[in-house]
C-alpha cells in the first residue's frame, strides 16, 4: 500500500504518526483514505471540498499539481508527501 | 502557548525584516515544544519567492524551502515550529491573506517595520477552526541590560 508522509504541524491529527499507509489508485483516493483514518485531519487539509492553499501533495519529488493533480495515478509502492508552502502578506 | 526566544534570535528576525524593507521578509522558526512552552532555538531567513513587484505586501516560502528547513531542523535536533515575516509600515497583526494560508500548530511571528526600523514583534497562532489567530505571549531571554 502507498504511504503518505505527514508534516510535523499536522501530526497532532494523525496520532503523532509521521507515515500513514493509504489505499487507492489515485492521489485523491489516497487523501480520502487518509482522512477516513484520521477524520480530525480533514478540516485542516480541505476547505469546502478543495485542498487548502498551503497543502501541496508530492509524489516522490514531483508536485502532483504539475502531474494530473488529484487524478494522478499511484501504485502500492508510491510515496506521497504533504509539504506545506507558507505564504501571507 | 507561551513562546520563548533569545534576544539575539529576536534581533535576527527583526533585522531580516529591516534588510528587506520596503518589501516583506520571511523565514522559519526552529525549536521545540515542551508542554505549553514553545522554545525558539534558531531562525532561518529565506528569500521571499513572491513576484518582485508584489513583495511589499506578499511573501511565499515554497515547498522546497520548507523541505530544506526540515533538513536543517533535523541536523540541529529540533523541529520547524513556526514562521516569521515582516509587515512594512503596517501593524504586527495577521492579515486575511495570512489567515487563508496559515498552517495549524505553528507560531507566526510578525514584525512591524516602520520606516525601515523594527517597531514591534508579536506571535500568533491559528485557531483550530481557521477563523483567525490568537496572540501568544513572547518571553525574551538573555535580554542584555541597556
Amino acid at each position: 500500500m502507498a504511504t503518505v508522509r505527514i508534516p510535523t504541524p499536522l501530526r497532532p491529527y494523525t496520532a503523532g504518526n509521521e507515515y500513514v499507509t493509504v489505499s487507492g489508485a489515485t492521489v485523491a483516493d489516497a487523501l480520502d483514505s487518509l482522512v477516513e483514518q484520521y477524520p480530525d485531519l480533514k478540516p485542516h487539509l480541505f476547505n469546502e471540498g478543495k485542498l487548502r492553499s498551503f497543502v501541496n501533495v508530492f509524489l516522490g519529488e514531483e508536485d502532483t499539481r504539475f502531474l494530473d493533480g488529484p487524478q494522478t495515478p499511484i501504485t502500492a509502492d508510491s510515496k506521497l508527501l504533504i509539504i506545506p508552502s507558507i505564504a501571507g502578506g | 502557548m507561551k513562546v520563548t526566544v533569545s534576544a539575539a534570535n529576536l534581533r535576527a528576525i527583526e533585522a531580516h525584516g529591516e534588510s528587506t524593507y520596503p518589501n516583506e521578509g520571511a523565514g522559519f522558526l526552529l525549536g521545540r515544544q515542551e508542554g505549553d512552552i514553545l522554545r525558539i532555538e534558531g531562525v532561518l531567513p529565506i528569500v521571499n519567492k513572491w513576484e518582485t513587484g508584489e513583495q511589499y505586501h506578499r511573501y511565499v516560502l515554497t515547498p522546497a524551502d520548507y523541505s530544506r528547513a526540515e533538513i536543517e531542523a533535523m541536523k540541529r535536533e529540533v523541529d520547524v515550529v513556526g514562521v516569521f515575516h515582516s509587515h512594512p509600515d503596517h501593524v504586527a497583526e495577521p492579515s486575511i491573506w495570512d489567515r487563508d494560508w496559515a498552517v495549524p500548530n505553528m507560531s507566526y511571528f510578525i514584525s512591524s517595520i516602520r520606516n525601515g526600523h523594527a517597531a514591534d514583534t508579536f506571535s500568533w497562532r491559528l485557531r483550530e477552526d481557521h477563523s483567525g489567530f490568537d496572540s501568544e505571549p513572547i518571553e525574551v531571554l538573555n535580554q542584555e541590560a541597556s
